[in-house]
C-alpha cells in the first residue's frame, strides 16, 4: 500500500504534508488539552497563536535575535497569557449558572474579535514576515526531495515540543491533570485545587500554541487575519482526532497535512481544505466522538 | 391476573462485561414489582432496555405481548412506559408546569389540553402549588415529585421509578411511598428500583433480585428476605457474619 | 380558565404588535439616510438572529455555520432575478425552500454528533459553502454577482434613492420571524425543542422524537435565514462569497442572538437593536482608518456582557419568561 501511495505522491508531497501535520497537530493539541481538561472550545485559539507570531516579529525586529532563540520566551510568555485568561475571563464564563456552553463559547469568541482588532490597531492591516534569521531561504536537498528549512525545523520543534506535552502527561502534575478531568469532586476531595490545575492546563495548550506560533512566523506571512485560517483546521482536528484526547490531535493533525498536501497536488490548491473537510466528515459519519475519542 | 410486560432472556453487555445476562420475568397488571440488587447489578441497565433508551444485545421485552424493545423510546412512550432518572433529569428552563406539559404532549397536540392534563397532574402529585416556579428552584425531593409527574402525564400503563426514594428523609420518603400507592391506585403498574431494601419491600407485591447481572430470585417480599442467597449477595458478608 | 401562560402569551401578543408598529414609525420622523441604512442593518440582524434563535435558542443546537443558508438565500435570489427575470417577492420563497432544503441536508449527518462536535461541524460545513462558492464560476466565485436595476418596483425591491421600502421589507420579515417563534412557543413543537435543549435522554422517554424535533427546527431557521439573505442581496444590490458567506458571518448572526438572550422572543431583537448600531458606529468613526479599534469595542463588549448577564440582555428589563423573574 505504501508503494502505491508513494508511486502516485511523490515523497516530496507527503514529507511537506507530514511538516505542515505537526505544526497543525501542535496548535490542535493546546485545544484539545483545554477541552478535555474542562470542556471549553477556546474560539480565540488561532488569534493567541496571531498573537504569538506578531510577538516573535516583533522581539525579532527589535533584538534582531533569530526567531529559534525567541521561542522559549515566547513561549512562556504565552503560557502565562493562558493562565491569566483562565483567571480572568474563562473562570468566570464557567461560574455563570446559564447558557455555560454559549457564554464560553462567545466570551471566547469576544476575545477573538478584540485580539484582532487590537492586532490591526498596532500593525495595521498589511501581512508582516520575518525576512532573515538562520532559517530563511535554505533548504535542504535530500535524494530529490527539497524542504525548506523553516518548515523542516517547524515540524521538528512541533514534534518536540509535542513529546513535552505528552511527557508531561506522565509527571505528577500530569496525573493531577488526568485526575482532574475525570473526576471533579473527587479532586476537590483530595486537596488537588482544581482552578490552580485548570489555569496550568490554560498555561500549557496556549504555551503549545505560542510554539507553534513562532515557528510558523519563520515562513508564514503574519497578519490580523491569519489565526483564522488556522482555527478552522485546529477544530477540525480536534473533532477528528477525539475532543480531549492529545494523542487524537496528532495523528489527526499528521492525517490532516496529509490530505490538504496530497489535494493540493492532485485536486487544485484552493480546494486544498475541501479535501480536508471532506475526509472529516466522512469519518465523523463513521465515528461520532472521532478517532480517539471516548465514548 | 392478566400479564403486562414480558422480560425475556435479555442480554446486554458494555464491553465485553455483561450488564444484563439472560433476564427473565413477568409484571402483572396493577401490582408495584421491586428491583433490587447491589451496586452493578444491573438495575439500571434492565430499566434503559425497557423504556427503550438503549437496545439489549439480545431477547425481547413485551408490552401486552407487543415487542416493544430496540424500537426507541419514543414508541416505548407512545406504548405506555414512562420513567425517572436516578440522577433527577428536569427541563431546568422551563416552569414546573411546562415540565409535566413536555409529558401531557405525549397524548394530545392541543396545548390547552395538554395544560389541563398536566394541572391536573401536578394537583395529584402535590405540586399544584410550584406550578409556575422554575424547575431548577425546586428541592430535590419536590424534583423527584415532578419526574412523577412529568412520566404521569405522559398517561402511562406501566411507570418506572428509578431509586425515587433514595437520599430522602425518613418524612420525605413516607410522603414518596404513599405517592407510589397514589400512583398504583389509578391503575398504573409500578417497577421500582430501589437500593434500599427496608424501604422498598413493604410497599412491592413482588420482588426481582438481581446479582451480578443475572436474576437470583424472585418471590414475594417475605421469602425474599429469608433467602439465604439474598442475604449473602445483597446485604453482603457483614450480616452473613453475623 | 385562569393561567399564567395564556395570559402571558396573549400579553406578549399584544407588546409584539406595539412594538412591531413603532418600529414602522420610526424611519418617517428620520430623513438622513446612514440612519435610515443603519436601522435597515439592524431589523435585517434582528430577523435573521430570530431565525437562528429558532435553532439555536430554542431547539439547543448551537449552529456555527448559519451563514451557509443565509448566502445560498442571497445567491438563490439573485441567481433567479438574474437569469430568469424571476422577482424577490417570489425568489425569496425560492430562497427560503432551498435553504430550508439545504438545512435538513447538513442537520441529517450533523444531529447525530453531540456538543462540540455539533458546532465544529457547523463551522465545517459553513466553510465547505464558502469554499465551494468561490470557486464556482456558474455564480460568479470570487467576483460575485451585480444585481441590475430594472426600474423601481416593489415585487423586485428595487429602488433608487429611496430607503423607506427596504425598511419595510425587512420589518415584515422581523415580524414573520418574531411571529413563528411566538407560534412555536405555544406549540407541542417549542414544548419539545426546548425539553430537547434541556436533557434530550429525558426528553426521550416522555416520547419526543429528539431527531425529528431537531431536523423541524433547522429546516425552519434555515427557510428564515435564506429570506433574510434573499432581502439582503436586493439591498445591497451586489453579493461575493466574502460577503455574505464567510465563516464569521455565521457568527455575526448568531451573536444578537446570543446576547440578547437565547431562546426568548425579545432576546435577538434586543440584542440586535444594541450590537448592530454598536458595532456600525464605531465601524464608521473609529474602523475608517482601518486600524481596528471598532473591533475592539466590538470584542470587548461581547466579553463584558456574555460575562454580566448570562441570560442575555432581555433579563435586565424583565421581559424574559416569569420562570426566570420567579426565581427566588
Amino acid at each position: 500500500m505504501l508503494a502505491a501511495i508513494l508511486q502516485a505522491v511523490p515523497l516530496q508531497i507527503l514529507l511537506s504534508g507530514l511538516l505542515m501535520g505537526l505544526v497543525y497537530a501542535l496548535v490542535a493539541a493546546g485545544l484539545s488539552l483545554i477541552f478535555g481538561l474542562m470542556d471549553v472550545v477556546n474560539f480565540a485559539h488561532g488569534e493567541l497563536m496571531m498573537l504569538a507570531m506578531y510577538a516573535t516579529f516583533v522581539l525579532w525586529q527589535a533584538s534582531g535575535l533569530d526567531p529559534v532563540l525567541l521561542m522559549p520566551v515566547v513561549a512562556c510568555v504565552m503560557f502565562g497569557l493562558g493562565m491569566l485568561l483562565y483567571r480572568g475571563l474563562v473562570a468566570r464564563a464557567l461560574s455563570v449558572q446559564f447558557n455555560r456552553g454559549m457564554v464560553q463559547i462567545f466570551v471566547t469568541f469576544g476575545l477573538a474579535i478584540f485580539l484582532r482588532g487590537a492586532a490591526q490597531f498596532a500593525f495595521g492591516g498589511e501581512f508582516r514576515s520575518i525576512t532573515h534569521g538562520w532559517l530563511t531561504d535554505r533548504s535542504v536537498h535530500w535524494g530529490g526531495v527539497f524542504l525548506p528549512l523553516p518548515q523542516l525545523a517547524a515540524g521538528l520543534v512541533c514534534l518536540l515540543a509535542f513529546s513535552g506535552l505528552l511527557a508531561v502527561g506522565r509527571t505528577e502534575f500530569g496525573r493531577a491533570l488526568e485526575a482532574t478531568r475525570e473526576d471533579r469532586e473527587a479532586v476537590a476531595l483530595l486537596g488537588i485545587d482544581r482552578d490552580r490545575i485548570f489555569a496550568l492546563g490554560w498555561g500549557l495548550g496556549i504555551g503549545a500554541v505560542g510554539v507553534a506560533g513562532v515557528m510558523l512566523a519563520t515562513f508564514y506571512y503574519v497578519g490580523p487575519n491569519v489565526g483564522a485560517n488556522f482555527a478552522v483546521i485546529a477544530y477540525v482536528t480536534v473533532a477528528l482526532g477525539g475532543f480531549g484526547s492529545v494523542a487524537g490531535a496528532l495523528v489527526a493533525g499528521l492525517l490532516i497535512g496529509e490530505v490538504e498536501a496530497i489535494t493540493a497536488a492532485i485536486v487544485e490548491p484552493s480546494l486544498k481544505q475541501v479535501g480536508v473537510f471532506a475526509i472529516y466528515l466522512v469519518v465523523l459519519m463513521l465515528r461520532p466522538r472521532g478517532l480517539f475519542g471516548k465514548i | 391476573m392478566k400479564t403486562l410486560l414480558e422480560v425475556d432472556n435479555l442480554r446486554k453487555s458494555f464491553g465485553g462485561v455483561a450488564a444484563n445476562d439472560g433476564i427473565s420475568f413477568n409484571v402483572a397488571e396493577g401490582e408495584i414489582l421491586g428491583l433490587i440488587g447491589p451496586n452493578g447489578a444491573g438495575k439500571t441497565s434492565l430499566f434503559n432496555a425497557i423504556s427503550g433508551e438503549i437496545p439489549p444485545d439480545s431477547g425481547e421485552v413485551r408490552l401486552l405481548g407487543e415487542r416493544v424493545s430496540g424500537r426507541g423510546p419514543a414508541l416505548c412512550a407512545a406504548r405506555g412506559i414512562a420513567r425517572t432518572f436516578q440522577v433527577v433529569r428536569s427541563f431546568d428552563s422551563m416552569t414546573v408546569l411546562e415540565n409535566v406539559m413536555v409529558g401531557a404532549f405525549a397524548r394530545t397536540a392541543r396545548p390547552r389540553a395538554a395544560m389541563q392534563a398536566a394541572q391536573e397532574t401536578l394537583e395529584f402529585c402535590g405540586l399544584a402549588a410550584r406550578a409556575d416556579r422554575p424547575a431548577w428552584s425546586l428541592s430535590p425531593p419536590e424534583k423527584r415529585r415532578l419526574e412523577v409527574a412529568r412520566a404521569l402525564a405522559t398517561r402511562p400503563r406501566l411507570l418506572l421509578l428509578d431509586e425515587m426514594l433514595t437520599g430522602l428523609t425518613p418524612t420525605e420518603a413516607q410522603g414518596g411511598v404513599q405517592l407510589v400507592r397514589d400512583v398504583q391506585a389509578r391503575g398504573v403498574t409500578i417497577i421500582m428500583v430501589e437500593h434500599v431494601m427496608e424501604v422498598v419491600l413493604p410497599l412491592v407485591s413482588r420482588a426481582v433480585v438481581l446479582n451480578l447481572g443475572r436474576v437470583l430470585t424472585i418471590g414475594a417480599p417475605a421469602e425474599i428476605v429469608k433467602n439465604p442467597e439474598v442475604i449473602k449477595a445483597y446485604l453482603g458478608d457483614r450480616y452473613a457474619a453475623a | 380558565m385562569d393561567n399564567d401562560i395564556l395570559r402571558r402569551r396573549r400579553r406578549e401578543l399584544i407588546t409584539g404588535v406595539i412594538v412591531l408598529a413603532a418600529l414602522a414609525m420610526l424611519p418617517l420622523p428620520i430623513a438622513d439616510v446612514y440612519t435610515r441604512n443603519l436601522l435597515i442593518i439592524t431589523l435585517l440582524y434582528a430577523g435573521l438572529a430570530q431565525a437562528w434563535n429558532i435553532l439555536g435558542g430554542y431547539c439547543g443546537q448551537i449552529s456555527l455555520g448559519h451563514a451557509i443558508y443565509f448566502g445560498v438565500g442571497c445567491y438563490v435570489s439573485t441567481l433567479l432575478y438574474v437569469r430568469l427575470g424571476i422577482p424577490v417577492a417570489f425568489g425569496l420563497f425560492a430562497a427560503g425552500a432551498v435553504c430550508g432544503a439545504l438545512a435538513l441536508l447538513v442537520g441529517w449527518p450533523c444531529f447525530r454528533l453531540s456538543g462540540h462536535y455539533y458546532a465544529v461541524a457547523t463551522v465545517v460545513v459553513g466553510e465547505i459553502g464558502y469554499l465551494l462558492f468561490l470557486n464556482w464560476d456558474f455564480v460568479g466565485a470570487a467576483t460575485g454577482i451585480y444585481v441590475p436595476f430594472k426600474g423601481e418596483s416593489w415585487l423586485a425591491l428595487q429602488f433608487r434613492t429611496q430607503k423607506l421600502p427596504y425598511h419595510y421589507a425587512m420589518l415584515a420579515f422581523v415580524a414573520a420571524t418574531w411571529i413563528a417563534a411566538w407560534v412555536i412557543e405555544g406549540s407541542r413543537w417549542g414544548f419539545s425543542w426546548r425539553a430537547v435543549r434541556d436533557d434530550a435522554v429525558a426528553a426521550r422517554s416522555l416520547g419526543v422524537r429528539v431527531f425529528a424535533s431537531k431536523m423541524a427546527a433547522a429546516a425552519i431557521s434555515g427557510f428564515f435565514t435564506g429570506v433574510g439573505g434573499a432581502l439582503f442581496a436586493q439591498y445591497v444590490g451586489y453579493i461575493d462569497p466574502d460577503s455574505v458567506l464567510a465563516g464569521t458571518f455565521s457568527i455575526l448572526i448568531a451573536l444578537p442572538a446570543v446576547l440578547g438572550g437565547v431562546g426568548t422572543l425579545w432576546g435577538p431583537l434586543i440584542g440586535a437593536v444594541v450590537l448592530i448600531p454598536v458595532s456600525e458606529l464605531s465601524r464608521s468613526y473609529l474602523g475608517g482608518s482601518g486600524r481596528g479599534v471598532d473591533l475592539m469595542i466590538y470584542g470587548g463588549l461581547i466579553v463584558l456582557v456574555a460575562l454580566a448577564r448570562p441570560q442575555g440582555l432581555v433579563s435586565l428589563l424583565g421581559l424574559r419568561r416569569r420562570a426566570h423573574e420567579n426565581a427566588a
